[in-house]
């Protein structure tokens, strides 16, 4: 047995030889960029480090590591510890809302403006440029810009008492600072969606379209059996993206309300103020949250590709 | 959004590279004795009007020592302590730098700080304030070398109050809300500005009930205190009551507040005397006797009192030998009488040592009335984690101010977090 799984390496090694010398440089930077911070996270986890106890280069002086190995209390102090609700599942709680608030916003948005863009219009070129922009500024310079327009005395307000409509306070209150953080990353997101989802309109081939409208399908139909079947296998793409992006969309929440905020921080952000914006950093609750949060995403990931599998196997 | 992960890769690959390029650490170019030595100073002051005055008084002191250069950088305050904290555990940390006062206990408990007692930078350890050597003292011993002290003051615009007809800056929280309400009815601006949900801005609060965060010498958590909630159920009236400018908890919370106050928005702030300078830029102190400062109103006992801060010139225990020799002569330079003396000149920041305190200096109206009000700062426990108990505080703060949790609840929340980070003191 071993010696036919060893004989079964050689044989391989001996004929695919050039593929494993063309992937090593990547597995190695790999496990070097990824694998080590990851194993490195998942132990950390199982400890009690903070910035005080870790082992540190002073000049010539060498301070040990002093941290101890607590098993999983760090997993089980961030999901049922005192105050868990505040510290994790209300974070928990908000970072679900806001990934499925923005994804379908992006989604919805994106696609409307892929369809408008895809007729044959006068300046679609132009008019493709201008709403590429937001995607293009760098995302610090959109959201300084919308920190000025959101703040008390800014232009969105201004233009709502204009309207005598009431003016939230959009930096400070709990539930307008959500809806603040929804409506920028909305305005960053959308752009990538729309291309994606152009190329996707693009390679549905026009014939179809000419045949649904032989048959007598009016344009809801149209729109219904022939473009969303088409762009089946970019919106899976695109959706899953989106979906983990958000998550993890770190710059928006962190450039929009610094440091403050605590409610509407999501949990990248809360993870972030742990490890580094306190003294002393709690390394390892920060490494808890980071690891939750992958597993987080694997299991969506997961479920989310054995759906669209049944999905294919059921319009197949 | 892929964009935007390049564009912060790229601003992280500018730091890493910037920081590389600013870190000298403990280098090897010292050549035995005498040889030129370079080290690393890291100022921490405000880059546009107080950090050219730090970095002339190093041109001074390189004019001085022929045989040292220095390389200033000037590392922005608000993430200064990170950065202190991560290069001195790793590489490229500088071989002397100004740190808050409240950093210093922490940095010498992990041992990133040399002790200065009987070098050159602490030979006129007699002539600066006892409290503030006594602050930057850690298990017995000196780490640093005072070099500017603060505290807050009640800070007010004596034209506003004039025409509310007001003659005295008030002395109790009540009768600031009473004249903050005066001062809109009859000046028609706001009276009284508080940054909110910052626990460094509330300490005057807690003093006035004659509490703390912590009883450090009690080994206890305080501040979910009955006199605790007391006193932040004052602190939060601040922004409720007529007159007061509501609770601004966003980013640019601190910008907002000095605007309105230097363009005579409104007319009565919390402040330290490092302000002062921009203070005078501002449309309404064109005159700068229309600065009037006053100490932090008293609570309910009487007594008043306002956090000592300031920052310390600290040296780092990693460089060697030369290097050490070097940044602990740049520490005595910058906090030399006559340095201070400069620096109170030019930046209005108050002198450390009293044969700073010239006549020209006590004849700059802001620090002449800053050192009256200096007796009733209160000094800082020698606690290495009182610094970092300022964020969950004001984070709770925050909370409590805008209605999301009540005082109790807010500050219990804030003793959980301090159990956490003091696990030998009792709730």
């Amino acid at each position: 047995m071993a010696v036919a799984v060893a004989q079964r390496i050689r044989l391989s090694y001996s004929k695919y030889w050039y593929a494993y010398a063309m992937i090593a440089p990547v597995v190695i930077v790999l496990g070097v960029l990824v694998g080590y911070p990851l194993v490195r996270g998942i132990y950390l986890t199982l400890t009690n480090a903070t910035s005080l106890n870790v082992g540190r280069q002073i000049g010539v002086n060498h301070i040990p590591d002093s941290f101890d190995f607590i098993g999983l209390d760090n997993y089980a102090d961030v999901l049922w510890g005192p105050t868990a609700y505040d510290r994790f599942w209300s974070h928990f709680i908000w970072t679900v809302a806001w990934t499925a608030i923005c994804v379908v916003l992006h989604y919805g948005i994106g696609l409307g403006l892929a369809l408008l863009l895809n007729r044959k219009m006068r300046g679609r070129g132009l008019y493709r440029l201008v709403l590429i922009l937001p995607w293009a500024v760098p995302t610090f310079v959109t959201v300084f810009s919308w920190r000025l327009m959101l703040a008390d005395g800014g232009a969105v307000n201004g233009l709502l008492s204009f309207l005598h409509l009431p003016e939230p306070a959009w930096l400070s209150d709990p539930l307008a600072q959500k809806a603040a953080a929804i409506l920028v990353n909305t305005w960053v997101g959308v752009p990538f969606m729309m291309i994606s989802l152009l190329g996707g309109l693009q390679s549905i081939p026009q014939e179809l379209y000419e045949a649904a409208e032989m048959d007598g399908a009016g344009p809801w139909q149209r729109f219904r059996h022939v473009t969303l079947p088409g762009l089946r296998t970019v919106s899976s793409t695109v959706v899953l993206l989106g979906v983990i992006w958000t998550f993890n969309q770190f710059a928006v929440i962190f450039l929009l309300f610094g440091s403050g905020a605590p409610d509407a921080q999501i949990l990248v952000t809360w993870a972030y103020r742990l490890g580094f914006g306190q003294q002393p950093s709690d390394y390892a609750q920060s490494a808890t949250y980071g690891i939750l949060l992958l597993s987080i995403l694997i299991v969506f990931t997961t479920f989310y590709r054995r759906w669209l599998a049944r999905n294919e196997k059921a319009n197949g | 959004m892929r964009r935007g992960i390049a564009a912060s890769a790229l601003v992280a690959a500018l730091a890493v590279s910037m920081a590389a390029c600013s870190s000298s650490g403990s280098g090897s170019d010292a050549k035995g004795d005498g040889g030129p030595v370079t080290i690393t100073y890291w100022d921490t002051s405000n880059a546009t009007n107080e950090a050219p005055n730090y970095q002339e008084l190093v041109k001074k002191f390189e004019a001085a020592n022929p045989n040292v250069k220095v390389n200033f950088v000037n590392v922005p305050f608000d993430t200064a302590q990170n950065k202190l904290q991560t290069a001195m555990g790793a590489k490229g940390a500088p071989d002397v730098f100004r740190a808050e006062v409240g950093w210093t206990s922490a940095f010498a408990k992990a041992g990133y700080l040399e002790p200065l007692d009987g070098t050159p930078a602490l030979a006129d350890a007699s002539v600066f304030q006892p409290s503030l050597i006594k602050q930057a003292t850690y298990s017995g011993k000196v780490y640093g070398v005072p070099l500017v002290t603060d505290t807050l003051a009640l800070m007010y615009n004596k034209d506003l109050f004039a025409k509310a007809g007001i003659t005295a800056a008030p002395t109790t929280w009540d009768e600031l809300k009473a004249d903050a309400a005066q001062l809109k009815e009859k000046a028609g601006v706001d009276g009284f500005w508080l940054k909110a949900g910052d626990g460094y801005y509330a300490m005057p609060f807690l003093y006035g009930e004659g509490t703390n965060m912590v009883d450090a010498a009690g080994k206890k958590i305080t501040v979910n205190s009955a006199e605790a909630v007391k006193a932040v159920d004052t602190y939060k009236s601040m922004f409720t009551s007529p007159g007061t400018a509501k609770a601004d908890v966003t980013t640019d919370a601190y910008a907002h507040m000095m605007d309105a106050f230097n363009n005579g928005k409104v007319a009565a702030i919390i402040q330290g005397p490092w302000e002062v300078t921009n203070i005078y830029k501002g449309t309404a102190f064109a005159d700068k006797k229309n600065l009037g400062i006053a100490a932090v109103p008293n609570g309910s006992t009487g007594k008043g009192g306002a956090p000592t801060g300031g920052h310390n010139v600290s040296v780092y225990a990693g460089s060697d030998a030369a290097h050490k020799a070097a940044a602990e002569k740049l520490a005595a330079f910058l906090t030399s009488a006559e340095s201070q003396t400069f620096l109170a000149l030019k930046n209005g920041t108050l002198p450390t040592r009293t044969d700073a305190y010239t006549d020209e200096v006590k004849a700059n109206p802001g620090i002449a009335d800053f050192q009256a009000i200096l007796t009733s700062a209160q000094p800082r426990p020698e606690l290495p984690e009182y610094a970092s108990l300022f964020g969950s505080f004001g984070t709770n703060l925050g909370k409590i101010v805008q209605d999301q949790s009540d005082t109790k609840a807010g500050l219990d929340a804030t003793a959980t977090d301090y159990a956490k980070l003091l696990p030998d003191f009792t709730k």
